[in-house]
């Protein structure tokens, strides 16, 4: 595969890279002043990576500790810290760096432009991100840090008052909580700014909306959405510090304050927040699923709509993360119906893919074993979300570890699949080099099944009764096998990732040489040379269809033919 | 791909799968310990336990359809790794009419998802309240239950009592949530769905417990520290015991003047415990902790974190966060001897 | 090759002009949608905790209805646009009078909101941790005050560029961008008002 290049006249840059004599503080310095965006993206993804590690950690001792029933690895105080870490790692930490890291580096490649709108906004962003990172992290020393638990959050990630309010939680967790995700979220609005101005204004001649690639679709359509969901959780991180700090009462049900309503305004960040993580999956999905069926991608038109639809839809179904409140079943009502709404074009993607494959010629290299098992994946998580909506089924699975076992399926099993394939399929382009394809194996097969084996059996021990959040549980209901053999399935994945992660470190250096184009596939960033140069196309390339790099391997056969 | 090993595979799955689910038959009927959803022994239960059976044949049947042909595909249209063959795939760029067709028939199968949920919702929250119901009264607390009844004039805590209610003879209980402090969750699987204890935010739910005999569940909504062990019992009584037990928590504490408990009863009153717990005909009636009249009338103490035997007590009195740390009752540093002398009162509030 | 297309044959289609919304528009009118949710949701929850005060003054009972003030941060809108229009035909005096005219009406408009909450707080006695409405009140017009203060931050920027004399009229597309920002912060008092002085008391 790595000899399936092809030069491109006039785009690739084909003088050799000189030889750089640069010290470690000049390339330290050139890293950390860059404005680069795919440096910048190189920089968010590697972030991300970091916090994947380190939140499975924290997972990996939450699950060490709940392997028995009465077990003493972890005390209450630490496990609630350990929780509340993981789920905000994840979602802040990991995955948004990670979506925005992507898109970052992606984006600008796949329109044909030189970088992103505002570069210097572009690093602010990353700094921001990466500082709030930090200060939430170093809440673990705060407090009693170096003599005892530390004052990590322990209020769950979300963060439901009045638990967070001074009379019930004294210590700084909270506030390190809040104060950590305003900071990165001036990260993320500002990162998402960048992206939808760069796909509005910065595109190459040619390239209409209609012809962009759909990863470039859905990182605006998730920047649009990000715009209006990380604000109301600014906007309730600021009112709850006015409570704790001003003296302020927004939550403060003894003064006529309602605990419900932040409720409210969490989950309306809450659940479009997922969908923000989702749709850069998707947008991997539509990118390399055509690829390696060899055929273009099934229903553009429908792809797109569908995507604006998820995100308009994705805003008016946050109450079904409050069923149990105590709304009136015409509220209940209305947000099931919503939320099976939301359904529909998320089940229209899954067909496009499978159409897409349909009729193709699938080869199985490692990002399509991962974004095989993605559909799969997400076509089930997608089902028992179906299930959940149904509030009364909901008012017995809520807040039970059938839940988490249901986003553990999006968020693991359809976006980390996703991102594992999408980093093993743009690999190649970033550094020059293909990440192993036989230890690419070991890591899919060994998540593959150390996921099922974690997440399939933990949906059953939320049906026999297991709530979340709890440190430990009685050993006489039944629970103890179950959560035996989910701890398994996680030590089963984090052997998984430790591959990947050396797999990662290996190939950067012993990777077999990629070319521009290992994959043959068909979008502008595979024009450019690998890694790209910093200006990443020596001309600007001028396109007339979604396929540029087809019509130029097929004149007989060309796209715009049929657009 | 190898594909030897890929046949053993449906037989080691469903070997384990049937290790797993060996807990998970236990779909008898009544009263167990395993709290499952899918053995319901009340209405609310068991009209959830039909819709959600409903729910799970619709998506059980929509993964078998596309799950089989997502499979289907991946094996019909693999490359056959003939290198020679260069040729591309047909390309096909789309259809409007399959579009249309995946759109419609999943709107057909909301509409009809949605309707029939919406029915069992109306149904369940907007059920008049019969006039002979029995009231509770739950007021959730960090980290145990408050429950009063209030036209019975009964005080208890963590264990709660309520009648059978046969079909023919219906006699619900409906429980009116309260919380003294942060938001907890009332969740009894085999009897209801959850329902919200939320401060400043009454809520409502009913049962009508069909199996007499013991429940178990847990506070269900994170509220801090010992969330873990808020424990649920609910005991469902045949109207002999349910008119057994009121008659005797009607009653005030029993009295005996056995001097060691006679001494108990001075440490209770003299070291702070009556600011915090209530015994009905003596001078303690604080409100912040469990009301202890009767409190050898039930099986557990801190919240179902530990049997009620003497030994617990004790232990649980000399410093409670040994069985649950971070519980809000503080150890009041007594001595050996009060330790003996107050438990030994303790022992005697039957 | 020079202008190298990436299809090698001569294009098939008509030149077309290739015209894409400027930058600065694009991401001003991002901020300002991100912006209205924060605004949105600050305003749901003072309207939805109007007569909830469980104590303490009511707004009838301390609220004056700010009518200069918002007569002069309004018509602060009317004089950027003319500070546009004015750079737009290249005349630099009248665009840095204009420009200068709304600073100085912004500035009246903060100071009026100091004055009020220095009454509300001293003489009145409503401060953000009296009640359900005073913590709502100042955190609604606080946060309104702190976008006005950004805004006087850009224009004084504005300002003194001006008065160094190199603004000119080929830096239309920029002002007219900041001043997008100034008609949005108009924009949400609008809403402001007529929650907290209309609707609320």
């Amino acid at each position: 595969m790595a000899d399936r290049t092809f030069p491109v006249e006039g785009t690739l840059d084909l003088t050799p890279a000189r030889p750089r004599e640069n010290t470690w503080l000049e390339t330290a310095h050139e890293w950390v002043t860059t404005v680069d965006h795919k440096k910048l993206g190189i920089m968010y993804v590697t972030y991300a990576i970091v916090f994947l590690l380190v939140g499975g950690a924290e997972a990996i001792a939450i699950r060490i500790q709940l392997m028995w029933p009465q077990n003493k690895f972890l005390s209450p105080e630490v496990f609630n810290q350990f929780f509340t870490m993981h789920g905000t790692t994840m979602v802040f930490l990991m995955g948004m760096p990670m979506i925005f890291g992507f898109a970052n580096y992606l984006v600008p490649l796949m329109i044909g432009a030189r970088d992103m709108a505002f570069p210097r906004l572009n690093a602010f962003s990353f700094w921001m991100t990466a500082f709030g990172g930090l200060l939430l992290y170093y809440s673990f020393l705060g407090g009693s840090g170096l003599y005892g638990v530390g004052s990590a959050p322990d209020v769950g990630w979300w963060a439901y008052a009045p638990l967070t309010a001074r009379a019930f939680s004294p210590g700084h967790a909270t506030d390190y909580w809040a104060l950590a995700l305003i900071v990165t979220g001036v990260g993320t609005i500002g990162t998402a700014i960048n992206i939808i101005a760069t796909v509005l204004s910065m595109r190459c001649k040619g390239m209409t909306l209609m012809r962009m690639p759909l990863f470039v679709w859905l990182s605006m359509v998730t920047s649009g959405l990000t715009l209006i969901t990380i604000t109301p959780l600014t906007a309730a991180q600021i009112m709850l510090l006015i409570d704790r700090y001003l003296g302020g009462h927004f939550f403060d049900t003894q003064a006529g304050g309602s605990a419900t309503i932040w409720m409210h305004f969490f989950w309306i960040f809450g659940h479009p927040e997922v969908y923000v993580l989702v749709l850069p999956a998707f947008g991997i999905a539509s990118e390399v699923i055509p690829v390696f069926s060899r055929k273009a991608i099934f229903g553009y038109p429908a792809m797109v709509a569908a995507s604006v639809g998820i995100a308009f839809i994705s805003t008016g179904v946050w109450a079904h993360h409050m069923f149990t409140i105590g709304m009136t079943s015409v509220s209940n009502a209305f947000f099931v119906l919503s939320t099976m709404l939301v359904g529909i074009p998320t089940g229209i993607k899954i067909f496009n893919w499978i159409a897409t494959m349909w009729g193709g010629k699938i080869r199985f290299a490692t990002p399509m074993l991962f974004l095989t098992a993605f559909v799969f994946q997400f076509l089930a998580a997608g089902l028992t979300g179906i299930m959940l909506a149904v509030a009364p089924f909901d008012w017995q699975l809520h807040n039970s570890y059938f839940v988490i076992a249901h986003f553990h399926y999006v968020l693991v099993g359809a976006i980390v699949f996703a991102i594992f394939g999408g980093l093993y399929y743009w690999f190649p382009k970033v550094t020059g080099r293909m990440l192993n394809e036989k230890w690419g194996k070991w890591n899919f097969w060994l998540f593959l099944i150390g996921f099922h084996v974690t997440f399939d059996t933990m949906h059953f021990v939320g049906i026999l009764g297991m709530p979340r959040s709890i440190y430990t549980y009685m050993p006489d209901r039944g629970w103890n096998n179950l959560n035996l053999v989910v701890s398994i399935g996680a030590f089963i994945q984090a052997i998984s990732v430790l591959i990947f992660a050396a797999n990662l470190v290996w190939s950067l250096f012993r990777g077999e040489i990629a070319g521009n184009d290992p994959w043959d596939a068909w979008t502008l960033e595979w024009a450019a040379a690998s890694p790209p140069p910093v200006y990443n196309f020596s001309t600007d390339p001028s396109v007339e269809s979604r396929r540029p790099l087809w019509d130029l391997k097929h004149p007989e056969d060309p796209d715009w033919k049929y657009e | 791909m190898d594909r030897e090993w890929l046949r053993a595979v449906p037989r080691t799955g469903a070997a384990i799968l049937f290790f797993l689910l060996l807990p998970a038959l236990a779909f008898a009927d009544g009263p167990q310990s395993v709290p499952s959803i899918f053995a319901p022994a009340s209405t609310p239960a068991s009209d959830i336990y039909g819709v959600s059976l409903f729910a799970l044949a619709v998506t059980g049947g929509i993964f078998a359809v596309v799950g089989g042909l997502l499979a289907y595909a991946l094996v019909r249209f693999r490359d056959k790794g003939d290198a020679s063959d260069k040729r591309e795939p047909a390309q096909i760029y789309g259809s409007t009419q399959i579009e249309l067709a995946w759109t419609v028939i999943p709107i057909l199968i909301v509409v009809v998802l949605f309707l029939t949920t919406a029915r069992m919702i109306f149904a369940i929250q907007d059920a008049p309240k019969p006039p002979d119901a029995l009231d509770v009264t739950v007021v959730g607390h960090q980290f145990w239950w408050e429950f009063r009844y209030p036209k019975l004039g009964i005080v208890t805590a963590n264990e709660l009592h309520v009648p059978l209610s046969p079909k023919d003879h219906p006699e619900p209980t409906y429980l009116k949530l309260y919380s003294a402090d942060t938001d907890h969750s009332f969740w009894v699987p085999q009897l209801a769905g959850k329902t919200d204890l939320i401060p400043n935010h009454p809520n409502i739910t009913w049962i009508e417990p069909q199996e007499p005999g013991l429940y178990l569940g847990q506070c269900a909504q994170f509220c801090g520290v010992e969330h873990a062990k808020m424990l649920l019992r609910v005991y469902v009584d045949t109207p002999a015991q349910f008119a057994a037990w009121v008659k005797n928590q009607e009653q005030p504490a029993v009295e005996d003047n056995e001097p060691e408990v006679l001494a108990g009863r001075r440490v209770f009153e003299t070291e702070a415990c009556m600011n915090c717990h209530a015994i009905r005909g003596t001078a303690a009636t604080g409100r912040f902790g469990p009301d202890l009249t009767h409190l050898m009338s039930r099986s557990t103490i801190a919240s179902g974190a530990v049997p009620n035997t003497e030994a617990n007590l004790r232990e649980w009195i000399k410093d409670p966060d040994y069985f649950k740390p971070g519980s809000l009752m503080p150890a009041m540093q007594l001595t050996n001897q009060q330790l003996d002398e107050v438990t030994a009162y303790l022992e005697t509030l039957k | 090759m020079s202008t190298t297309t990436l299809i090698p044959h001569a294009t098939h289609a008509p030149e077309q002009e290739w015209s894409l919304p400027s930058r600065g528009r694009v991401a001003m009118y991002c901020l300002i949608i991100g912006e209205s949710a924060i605004f949105t949701i600050f305003v749901v929850a003072y309207i939805y905790y109007i007569g909830r005060s469980l104590t303490g003054p009511t707004p009838r009972q301390v609220l004056d209805v700010p009518i200069f003030n918002s007569i002069c941060l309004l018509s602060s809108s009317l004089t950027i646009w003319l500070a546009e229009r004015s750079l737009e035909r290249n005349k630099i005096k009248h665009f840095g009078a204009w420009w200068a005219l709304t600073l100085t009406l912004g500035a009246i408009f903060l100071v009026g909101t100091g004055i009020e909450w220095h009454t509300l707080i001293y003489e009145k006695g409503l401060t953000i941790s009296t009640n359900l409405f005073g913590t709502t009140f100042y955190s609604l017009v606080g946060l309104h005050a702190t976008h006005v203060i950004f805004g006087l931050i850009g224009l004084s920027t504005v300002l003194i560029f001006t008065l160094m004399g190199k603004v000119r009229e080929e830096h239309s597309e920029r002002i007219q961008v900041l001043a997008l920002y100034w008609h949005f912060v108009d924009a949400v008092w609008v809403v402001v008002f007529t929650v907290v002085y209309i609707l609320g008391r």
